[in-house]
């Protein structure tokens, strides 16, 4: 494409972002990138890698509990297992997730940006969150080696024990500075880096999600670091805060905690459910129905979400008063969620739906994130959760809720945006045989472990009692099931990467901005900076000058 | 599983409720949402209507789950409000969790390791905890609540039938967390107290093991658990730690005074220092029952 002038083309205006240019070759130009993309894929690197080592684990955990007794790890090593599961799923993997891959990736793309509004803290963020992992890994080998505590760090437990705790929670400490770094380029690039003509209810849903994720990760992450804080100089300096041998409160940590940890699930979950409001209307070649209701229950979400911390501590030993009052404003959170998945549903009403990939695993996800939002409803009544907490029902709700939503979210947005990061398709049957896989092993995963949580199997058990057994087998068995088509469907996405077929511009026929620039899109995104003049689903144009899947520019 | 609580109807009544509207909830929404994708296939609908919403529609879908969710808070309230309720004349048990074993204290001072109760009367559980938390989980009685170090938690029930109903640790206590299991002895009143009310004398060597917790990490038949098992360790020649210093000794009875006393002073070679003090936990006629018992372990 010619430049403004008709001269040579403007540097990086065409071409893609994965060319090489002086200064950009080799590990080092990656590792110096500012480029938001180039980010995007370093942070999808390193997350994977966290995610499989994760899985490994998650897998060891239900080979243990295959029969009753010990198989293969003691106790001892089982509780670091799982502790490290935790850990690494939480805070390497799905708190960051979304929004560092897919959200550096795409928002710039979708608002018509030509990157986020800081880049070079883009790239230190990235930093910060990989000295985080580092800590994190070095804490397991290291001064009383891998913390046994669980990802909650709980008091006295966290205090007493001679694992390296320490060195874990100051690696969450500094993970938690990533998180908030990003959040804030997020919200200015929002609000500043919008294309000419994209109001704030004209943003496409995904950034929406980001939006609200972004004021969780300023609002609410210092918490949490403080509390880490608070419990490393407890454990380093011996300063009473949490452990009353010392005069400390145990129940404090779990407030402080959770007044963190409760709004990190919707950092966790409402970028993904911008993924699902962006996959449906494109598939349906329809307006998404209640763009407002959508956006606004976000926030919505975001708000509320501060407010219900305390459903975790029902059986703590709070007043009677805190308990009930917790309890009604948990319900009120699942409103705004039961709005959106009714929003999802009208949108494929009267659709011109076409099934691909991406909207299988978008249905998938509707699929489970109900079971999850659902089987939370008796979590949030007072009578039933005295029976449910901390049992394996627990266990299964927030794996439907952050696997079955966060992280099927993710690899939902992976299959649709993958033609526009690599300029390359994917083997589409492929694809639909590790997605059938995945849902067969993960149903059977985790509502077994719903069912014998029903009947008591507490969670966090290294061996248990004789009833409980089935569910526990079932569960293993689908472990298996659900990690072949876990491996499937990234050997299948490498293949594609490697050698997939030529993918077009816009193969989908989808109508955000993303779609309007090459595949993969150049350096600096678009060739001539784009205004909009309509909301972002509007597949006027589409629809009357029909759609070639092929197309290139 | 057949609640055996007074409150346990309550209790499974708000299960049905929720879970059942839940279920039903989950068969619509699944249902509608493949039913559109096969109404609605392009090749069979290929022009889309562009619906950008209905004020009327999403009126109704909030406040109908509002009223829905309102309602399901209602019955977790109610049945949550009879637990909360102490009666007044329960009969008092002080539950005293650690790591990793529960021990009851009966107001007249009686000691056991499994909760006996008597049916049809109300207990009062008073629950404490020693070192980290713990939390006191009946699945039969659809009770549970934690037991933290430093306080005092409530809580009661009343068995309805007798049995011997599971008690498990729900809250994440360390090593042995799948290990701390009990059982609530619930047998009619009569029996119950007359239980209670029989002096069977100071309880022997075997049984402190259990009251003081000690079985919880060292075992009688040479299995290891946490800490080294107790048969025929007397008169071995062990390797032990003292101040970081490797030595052999033989185990006698002042080696078994002091490792209860004070287990860090001679750590035997390959545990852990994990085991508590235990000076103001047991008497001294307590250590010399245990170590006669464990004198006479072949």
């Amino acid at each position: 494409m010619a430049g403004p002038d008709g001269g040579a083309p403007a540097f990086g205006t065409t071409g893609s972002y994965l060319d090489t240019f002086p200064g950009s070759q080799g590990a080092w130009g990656w590792l110096t990138t500012v480029d938001h993309k180039k980010i995007g894929l370093m942070y999808a690197s390193a997350m994977f890698t966290f995610f499989l080592v994760g899985m490994a684990l998650g897998l060891l955990i239900r080979l243990e509990l295959l029969n009753p007794g010990t198989q293969f790890i003691g106790p001892r090593a089982y509780n670091s297992v799982f502790t490290l599961h935790g850990v690494i799923m939480i805070f390497l993997f799905i708190v960051p997730g979304i929004p560092a891959i897919l959200g550096n990736f795409i928002l710039p793309l979708q608002l018509g940006a030509d990157d986020v509004a800081f880049p070079r803290l883009n790239l230190l963020s990235w930093y910060v969150y990989m000295v985080g992992a580092v800590m994190a890994i070095v804490s397991l080998f290291t001064n009383g080696g891998t913390p046994d505590t669980g990802w909650t760090f709980y008091a006295p437990y966290a205090v007493t024990t001679d694992t390296n705790v320490s060195m874990a929670v100051m690696a969450a400490f500094v993970l938690g500075f990533s998180s908030i770094l990003t959040g804030m380029n997020f919200i200015t690039t929002i609000h500043r880096l919008r294309a000419p003509g994209m109001g704030f209810f004209r943003m496409p849903l995904f950034c929406w999600g980001l939006y609200a994720t972004a004021w969780i990760q300023i609002i609410a992450t210092p918490v949490v670091g403080i509390t880490l804080v608070l419990l490393f100089l407890e454990r380093v300096l011996g300063i009473g805060f949490f452990d009353p041998s010392r005069g400390g409160d145990p129940i404090l940590y779990q407030h402080l905690f959770w007044i963190y940890s409760h709004p990190v699930v919707y950092v966790m979950i409402l970028p993904a459910m911008g993924i699902i409001s962006e996959i449906l209307p494109a598939f349906s070649r329809r307006t998404i129905f209640g763009y407002k209701a959508i956006a606004i229950s976000s926030m919505a979400i975001a708000g509320v979400g501060y407010l219900v911390w305390g459903h975790h501590m029902l059986t703590a030993g709070m007043s009677d008063t805190a308990r009930w009052v917790f309890s009604l404003l948990t319900f009120f959170v699942a409103i705004p969620t039961g709005v959106k998945i009714f929003n999802w549903l009208a949108t494929l009403y009267r659709g011109s739906i076409e099934v691909r990939v991406p909207l299988l695993w978008a249905m998938g996800w509707i699929f489970l994130f109900s079971i999850g939002g659902l089987t939370g409803l008796a979590q949030g009544a007072l009578a039933t959760d005295i029976h449910l907490h901390d049992t394996a029902y627990i266990v299964g709700h927030f794996h439907y809720t952050m696997f079955g939503g966060a992280a099927v979210g993710l690899f939902a947005g992976m299959h649709f945006w993958f033609p526009k990061i690599y300029g390359r398709m994917y083997n589409e049957k492929r694809a639909t045989w590790a997605f059938g896989l995945f849902m067969v092993g993960f149903n059977m995963t985790y509502f077994s472990l719903l069912v014998i949580g029903l009947m008591g199997m507490p969670r966090r058990y290294q061996d248990y009692l004789p009833q409980y057994h089935t569910g526990h087998a079932i569960s293993t068995v689908g472990s298996w099931v659900m990690v072949s088509g876990i491996l499937l469907m990234f050997f299948n996405l490498w293949r594609g990467y490697r050698n997939g077929k030529i993918a077009g511009d816009n193969p989908w026929g989808a109508t955000t901005l993303e779609w309007k620039t090459t595949s993969p899109p150049p350096l600096l995104n678009f060739a001539t900076p784009p205004t909009v003049t309509t909301g972002p689903y509007d597949f006027t144009e589409i629809l009357e000058k029909g759609h070639d899947p092929e197309a290139r520019s | 599983m057949n609640g055996a609580s007074s409150y346990a109807g309550l209790v499974d009544r708000a299960f049905i409720f929720i879970l059942g509207t839940s279920v039903l909830l989950l068969v619509g929404v699944t249902a509608v949402m493949i039913g559109f994708i096969i109404r609605y296939r392009r090749s069979k609908n290929p022009n889309p209507a562009q619906i950008e919403g209905s004020a009327t529609l999403e009126t109704i879908w909030t406040v109908l789950p509002t009223i829905l969710v309102l309602v399901m808070f209602y019955y977790g309230w109610a049945g949550f409000k009879v637990m909360r309720d102490i009666p007044d004349g329960a009969e008092q048990v002080t539950v005293k969790a650690k790591k990793w074993s529960w021990l009851f204290e009966y107001e007249n001072g009686k000691e056991s390791t499994e909760l006996m109760v008597p049916v049809g009367r109300p207990v009062a559980l008073n629950l404490t905890s020693s070192d980290v938390i713990h939390s006191f989980f009946v699945p039969a009685f659809r009770l549970k609540e934690d037991c933290v170090p430093g306080r005092t938690n409530h809580a009661w029930f009343e068995a309805i039938r007798p049995g011997r109903f599971d008690l498990l640790c729900a809250e994440y206590c360390g090593d042995q967390h799948s290990a701390m299991l009990s059982k609530v002895v619930a047998v009619p009143a009569d029996s119950f107290d007359a239980w209670l009310g029989l002096d069977s004398g100071p309880p022997t060597g075997r049984q402190l093991l259990d009251l003081r917790g000690c079985a919880a990490c060292h075992t009688i038949d040479g299995k290891k658990l946490v800490g080294p098992s107790f048969k025929g360790v007397f008169g071995e020649k062990v390797t032990v730690m003292t101040d970081g210093v490797e030595r052999t000794i033989e185990v006698d009875e002042d080696y078994l005074r002091r490792s209860i006393l004070n287990p860090k002073a001679d750590l035997v070679g390959g545990y852990e220092d994990k085991m508590p003090e235990q000076r103001d936990l047991v008497t001294d006629e307590e250590v010399e029952a245990i170590i006669k018992f464990i004198k006479g372990l072949r």
